[in-house]
């Protein structure tokens, strides 16, 4: 109950843009593409606040945050698959699944890989992220329904907007309140200097993984929504350029921001679909050369993020 | 004894193999060495050179050697240019910026490269300037064989390998990199123009890149503009295996990447090759991080 009294005013904002949404979807204002994408673009601040968790706020870099995403996504849909859990009512059961399925990933993988700092961490979880890529690639080994490099076909179409809107608010909000907690002091401490944080008792290796693991955990709640929502999984939707763009998202955000990075992933996947959409069929092709240009771009103008402008 | 044969010929294929990424692991590890950047359009740069030298051979009908220096001069201005337009102005923005930007430049290389009006995104044969000849030897039953292509890109990373060297440790220039790698800051005070230093590391790297790229499309005679994305992270995956900033090291590390890599491909299968590259960096990580040749380190 306090929970929810204390972040009325954002539970409040949240159900203003909801009902603004609901209505511009219902009365078939924007096409079934816009809404595919605003619903995707609620997945991917989850995933980005994930890994704001882990990098933003504690520290740890990690260029392997779309390996729990895809774990997360194939867990949650092999799960609705076999079992014929295929309905709206099971749902939060495989999507609660799908983000347990990654934490515990992330707690196996973070005990010996989180000793490791900065760019080695960096080398280490891009290795890991990899690793994945393979195994998804080969999954048909294991089961034919997971597909391997064909892709995971079939999958129910459940997620909508409230089943994405309201489970993102809900994790964001949990974060919020996880941050400000005696743990997300622990956290921001790690971050600022690890050595300081263990010397005056901070048990650094399990904050460390603890951030990891809930990071992650938020990873595989957004990959879960994201395999009901397009009801295809390949395993190249989870390599190395997937990690890049939440990573790019909570840059350009702002490292330690949640509300920038709800900004960021509305305006990178905003603009990366926006161009698909605004520029002519011909010239399409040239999507993929200005978006880079962008990128680099917005580096040298705000290289602390699109809120900051200087040294936060 | 057929079977050691087997092994043999497969050990010598992925040392082929391990010898072009120790080409490209060169550069990364001069330029993380220098910047602490891992360069990700280093791969592309790679793919830039085989293009270039595709174009060279195709059109042209330059002799090789002239290939050779040509390719090399053109990526070592591109790897000027990338550093000057896109990392220069952010070498005092935090660290993660400037790895955006990296994978920016890297990403615009591809997508740039693959436009129709470029090198299109299509598979391209490349021209191999000369036959294959295969040499043949027979010792004590154990029988092995090289190409001639084996042998050009042995000699060609050994004799940049002891180049690298001598430009490292023998001249002026490369006492100013492992000044400027060492402390950037008191560098400058001692009068190195870090500007310039930085500037022939990258220029360096990418020529020995661009030579990679050569050597790897007459190796596997197929190019792509997405060619250098694999390559160049094995690449660095064997910089960090060897030590980063080690030049012995990503010599070694990118013998051990690529022999492992043919190796699984031919007893295992080849879609797990990319996996266990990974498992052998995550157990030299855990075991020793700063890498096989690194200096004990206390953070890494």
């Amino acid at each position: 109950m306090r929970f929810f009294l204390e972040s009325k005013r954002h539970i409040l904002l949240a159900l203003v843009i909801y009902a603004a949404l609901r209505l511009l979807f219902s009365l078939g204002i924007v096409s079934e593409y816009i809404e595919q994408v605003v619903i995707y673009v609620f997945i991917v601040i989850l995933a980005a606040t994930g890994l704001n968790v882990i990098y933003g706020y504690t520290g740890q870099f990690s260029l392997g945050h779309a390996a729990f995403y895809g774990i997360g996504a194939y867990t949650s849909a092999y799960l609705a698959k076999t079992s014929g859990l295929e309905s709206i009512f099971f749902f939060p059961a495989t999507i609660l699944a799908g983000g347990l399925m990654a934490a515990l990933v992330a707690y196996v993988i973070g005990i010996p890989i989180l000793r490791l700092r900065d760019d080695f961490l960096g080398i280490a979880t891009l290795g890991f992220g990899i690793l994945v890529r393979v195994f998804f690639d080969n999954s048909d080994r294991i089961s034919e329904v997971l597909g391997g490099s064909r892709g995971f076909t079939g999958i129910v179409k459940l997620t909508n907007l409230e089943t994405a809107f309201f489970v993102t608010v809900f994790l964001l909000l949990v974060t919020r309140n996880l941050i400000t907690s005696r743990y997300g002091l622990f956290w921001r401490c790690i971050k600022e200097d690890e050595t300081a944080s263990a010397s005056i008792g901070i048990n650094t290796a399990r904050m460390k993984l603890m951030a990891f693991v809930y990071g992650c955990f938020l990873a595989g709640v957004a990959g879960a929504l994201y395999a009901h929502l397009y009801t295809f999984l390949h395993p190249s939707n989870f390599d190395f350029l997937r990690s890049i763009d939440f990573l790019i998202i909570v840059i350009l955000g702002g490292m330690g921001n949640i509300a920038g990075t709800i900004y960021a992933g509305f305006i990178w996947v905003g603009f990366i679909e926006g161009l698909r959409i605004a520029l002519p069929g011909n010239i399409l092709d040239l999507r993929w050369v200005f978006i880079p240009l962008l990128l680099i771009a917005l580096m040298m103008w705000r290289p602390y993020g699109l809120m900051t402008k200087k040294k936060g | 004894m057929e079977q050691a044969s087997y092994i043999l010929s497969q050990v010598i294929n992925g040392l082929q193999l391990g010898a072009v990424y120790a080409l490209i692991a060169l550069g990364y590890t001069m330029v993380y060495g220098i910047l602490r950047l891992i360069n990700f359009a280093h791969g592309d740069i790679f793919m830039l050179g085989a293009f270039i030298a595709y174009f060279l051979l195709s059109r042209f009908g330059m002799p090789i050697y002239l290939v050779f220096l040509a390719t090399m001069a053109v990526t070592a201005l591109a790897g000027y240019l990338m550093e000057k337009i896109a990392y220069k102005p952010l070498r005092n923005a935090p660290k993660i910026s400037l790895l955006i930007t990296a994978v920016g430049v890297s990403l615009f290389l591809e997508y740039f490269c693959s436009l129709k009006a470029v090198f299109t995104p299509d598979y391209i044969a490349f021209p191999r300037p000369f036959e294959v000849e295969t040499y043949n030897f027979s010792l004590g039953g154990l029988e092995f064989s090289f190409t001639n292509i084996q042998v050009l890109i042995f000699a060609i990373t050994f004799s940049a390998l002891v180049l690298l060297y001598l430009l490292i440790y023998r001249t002026k220039q490369g006492k100013a990199m492992r000044a400027v790698s060492y402390d950037r800051e008191t560098a400058a005070l001692m009068g190195i123009n870090i500007d310039n230093t930085v500037s022939l590391t990258f220029m360096v790297g990418a020529a020995l890149a661009g030579m990679g790229g050569i050597l790897y499309a007459m190796a596997y005679p197929q190019i792509n503009v997405f060619m250098g994305i694999m390559p160049g992270i094995k690449s660095f995956i064997a910089a960090v295996l060897g030590g980063i900033g080690i030049i012995h090291g990503a010599v070694i590390g990118g013998l051990i990447v690529g022999t492992s890599e043919v190796i699984v491909s031919a007893f295992l299968s080849s879609t797990y090759r990319d996996g266990v590259i990974f498992i052998i960096l995550l157990i030299v990580l855990l075991v020793k991080p700063s890498g096989i040749f690194g200096k004990r380190i206390d953070k890494v």
